[in-house]
């Protein structure tokens, strides 16, 4: 019944994406969210599109931007590992007269998206998802940007933690994409040149069907501690319930992807002596995310949707300080917006934003994820180190 | 005590997962090779059957949760199985009648109706999406462990502890008891030697009287049975997402042509192959050498044939030589 109610209300939720679709190009500013609404990420994605849309929702309530004009917004789906399906998609948005994209979501059809549809349109993009360290060095133009540190902070940040607690060697298995590889490869570098040893590397495939193999390899290499770098409702849970089944292992790593309030759910006291990071901080914005969230009835805590609602605010005021919304303009400004000086924004804070961008005045957009970007423009990367405790995620340490 | 270490290292890893994972390949795999051998295509909505029918148990299984029903020990989901083999027999019957009869009376090729069974497969996976969503459900209950590691690790002394789900077990006796059940029809009843007659020679079988709409129906309902089963076990042993259904496709089709498509025998020799292929491969085989040897030899390396990402090219290897050498597949079926 709950299911029916949320197929009900994800109906419901559609509806206005496809008025949208009756918008004809021109009539204001309109960015597009190619998310993977179907494949590996479908069960995260619709809350990143939502946490998205209520910032879009946010600023028309507060009056739009660009001298009152409403923002609309398309969804498109990337399925997050069809490059092909994801260039497509996104070049379906660009007709549909899209003046920025929100997404894409994971690594590789993030990096499609950027090379094959936004620098030959020149055409904007904020990942809030795509983590990994090659898209730093990616040839953009300065047109894309992304609310999710690089995975090349979080490999350090990992390194850190396990260094801190005595642990000299462990075995490693990553989710076989762009995500999992580039997590894995700097995880390994920072891990083995600060004197750790990684026993033994093994990739695994989501969504398969059986995971007792990677599991025997990885038992067999005698590590005691297993790195995981996948996702929650795929492979990387898979393998933890193989690995705790079996008896293989008992202590686990996780990373980002592999956090959220579901595992814990499923795994219980399997966790018990296992441990993590992922991106959060102790801002209050994080805080008051979740009470937008709660206030819309859809789930604040699912991965990336902090760094949804970020990228889609930071899209829109830009454009409001830009003055204009072409990518060309208001690709300029994110940076500025995103960091130090300026008056701090939280989210919910939007219409504050623009007055105080009317008013010629700096604003420093904070926003759910303490968005601060660096290098190519990707966020800085604040983590939380946490511990699983009766169920529950327990914060230990910011990173 | 070493060469029991090594033994219980092996079947921890190897043998008890295979076992299982073999089970769940052979179910499925005799769906795909009934249909080819009887309907002469090659069903490509069958993982999607599969996710329907484990779809419609698992809501039942709610519902028994709900009314207080539970098997005790074993998951409630066994008893909500024969719903969901009810509403998939209705669903595939319901496909059969507006979709697949339309192309079979125009005599359509068998690559058409590939295309029109992917065709049947989005429609499907969108139905179960709607029906459940596509989050990761777990909805095995009961007693979880029959052996735990620790345990068997205390009772023993051995270093090495062995681990068996209760799932691993009811998954291959429901799977014997299934096969058993399938060819007790195919070769004792008269509707099954019927159906055998219209997949040996249809035209023959036409002459001889045998009613082709009621094997058609005869075949889609054993299907269905089939499909669910194998759904239900596979789901309960790991989980249920309606994405992974979809990607089992490729190792039951490879295991129904490993076997020999079109026969029964194969399709379940071809899942035992392709689940225990998959997972010795890419074993390391290290700490059994180590045990095996008495610790005289304790190798480096991790004497690991081939990395694990590369298990699914094992399963398409064995396919390509099975075709290469052996179109018709391990046991005499019908060569693709």
């Amino acid at each position: 019944m709950k299911k029916l109610l949320l197929a009900g209300s994800a109906m419901v939720l559609m509806t206005p994406a496809a008025f949208a679709q009756d918008t004809s190009p021109g009539d204001g500013p309109k960015i597009g969210i190619i998310l993977g609404f179907t494949g590996p990420l479908e069960s995260i994605t619709p809350f990143m599109a939502q946490a998205a849309e209520v910032a879009i929702a946010e600023v028309n309530a507060a009056g739009g931007i660009l001298d009152g004009q409403q923002v609309t917004s398309e969804r498109a789906d990337s399925t997050c590992i069809d490059a092909a399906a994801a260039t497509a998609a996104a070049e379906g948005l660009v007709n549909a007269g899209v003046d920025a994209f929100m997404g894409a979501d994971c690594s590789g059809v993030t990096s499609a998206v950027l090379t094959n549809v936004a620098v030959p349109n020149g055409i904007g993009m904020i990942s809030p998802s795509a983590t990994s360290p090659g898209l730093s060095t990616a040839e953009d133009n300065g047109l894309f940007f992304r609310t999710a540190p690089s995975d090349a902070r979080q490999g350090q940040v990992m390194t850190d933690i396990l260094n801190d607690r005595g642990v000299k060697e462990v075995a490693l298995t990553y989710t076989n994409n762009d995500y999992g590889k580039g997590l894995a490869d700097s995880f390994t570098q920072a891990y083995t040149s600060s004197g750790g040893r990684i026993a033994i590397t093994a990739a695994h495939e989501d969504g398969k069907a059986d995971y007792s193999a990677e599991v025997a390899s990885l038992a067999a290499s005698g590590a005691d501690i297993l790195v995981v770098a996948g996702y929650t409702d795929q492979g990387g849970r898979g393998i933890i319930q193989n690995a705790l089944d079996t008896g293989a292992f008992e202590t686990f790593v996780l990373p980002d992807g592999m956090i959220g309030q579901d595992i814990v759910d499923v795994l219980g006291d399997g966790l018990s002596t296992s441990f993590g990071q992922y991106p959060g901080t102790d801002s209050p914005g994080a805080a008051r995310f979740q009470e937008i969230a709660t206030g819309e009835s859809f789930d604040g805590t699912s991965a990336f949707a902090p760094e949804s609602y970020d990228a889609a605010a930071l899209i829109m005021l830009a454009m409001e300080a830009a003055g204009s919304a072409d990518s060309a303009d208001w690709s300029k400004k994110v940076e500025e917006l995103a960091n130090a000086p300026g008056e701090q924004i939280l989210p919910g804070e939007l219409s504050k934003a623009l007055d105080l961008i009317r008013q010629g005045q700096d604003i420093d957009y904070v926003g759910a994820t303490a968005v601060e970007l660096i290098g190519a423009g990707e966020s800085a990367g604040n983590y939380r180190e946490v511990e699983f405790k009766d169920g529950q995620i327990v914060t230990i340490a910011f990173r | 005590m070493d060469l029991l270490n090594a033994l219980v290292t092996f079947a921890n890893f190897v043998f008890v997962p295979a076992v299982a994972y073999g089970s769940q390949l052979a179910l499925g795999a005799l769906g795909v090779t009934l249909i080819y051998g009887i309907l002469r295509f090659s069903n490509f909505a069958h993982g999607e059957t599969m996710s329907f029918g484990t779809a419609i148990t698992i809501m039942a299984t709610w519902g028994l949760q709900a009314a207080g029903v539970t098997a005790g020990p074993l998951p409630t989901a066994l008893i909500a199985l024969p719903i969901g083999i009810g509403a998939t027999i209705l669903l595939v019957l319901g496909t059969d009648r507006a979709v697949y009869r339309f192309y079979r009376d125009r005599k359509a090729a068998p690559v058409i109706l590939v295309i029109v069974s992917m065709g049947v497969m989005f429609i499907m996976s969108a139905i179960v999406r709607f029906l459940v969503g596509v989050e990761d459900i777990q909805f095995a209950d009961g007693e979880r462990m029959l052996v735990s590691a620790r345990d068997f690790k205390t009772w023993t002394g051995l270093e090495e502890g062995l681990a068996i789900r209760t799932t691993q077990v009811i998954t291959v006796v429901v799977a014997a008891v299934a096969v058993a059940l399938l060819f007790w029809f195919l070769n004792r009843t008269r509707t099954g030697k019927s159906m055998r007659a219209f997949s040996d020679n249809e035209d023959l079988a036409l002459l001889s009287g045998i009613n082709p709409d009621r094997v058609v129906a005869v075949t889609w309902i054993l299907v269905a049975a089939l499909a669910t089963t194998a759904g239900v076990l596979y789901g309960l042993d790991k989980s249920f997402k309606a994405f992974t259904y979809f990607q089992l496709l490729l190792p039951i089709f490879a295991s129904a042509v490993v076997g020999g498509l079109g026969n029964p025998l194969g399709a379940i020799a071809g899942g035992f192959v392709i689940a225990f292929s998959e997972v010795m491969v890419t074993y390391a085989w290290k700490q059994v050498v180590a045990y095996a040897s008495f610790g005289a030899w304790a190798p480096d390396g991790l004497l690991q044939l081939m990395s694990t990402e590369y298990k699914f090219a094992v399963s398409f290897a064995i396919l390509i030589i099975v075709l290469l050498f052996k179109p018709t597949g391990l046991f005499k079926g019908q060569s693709v």
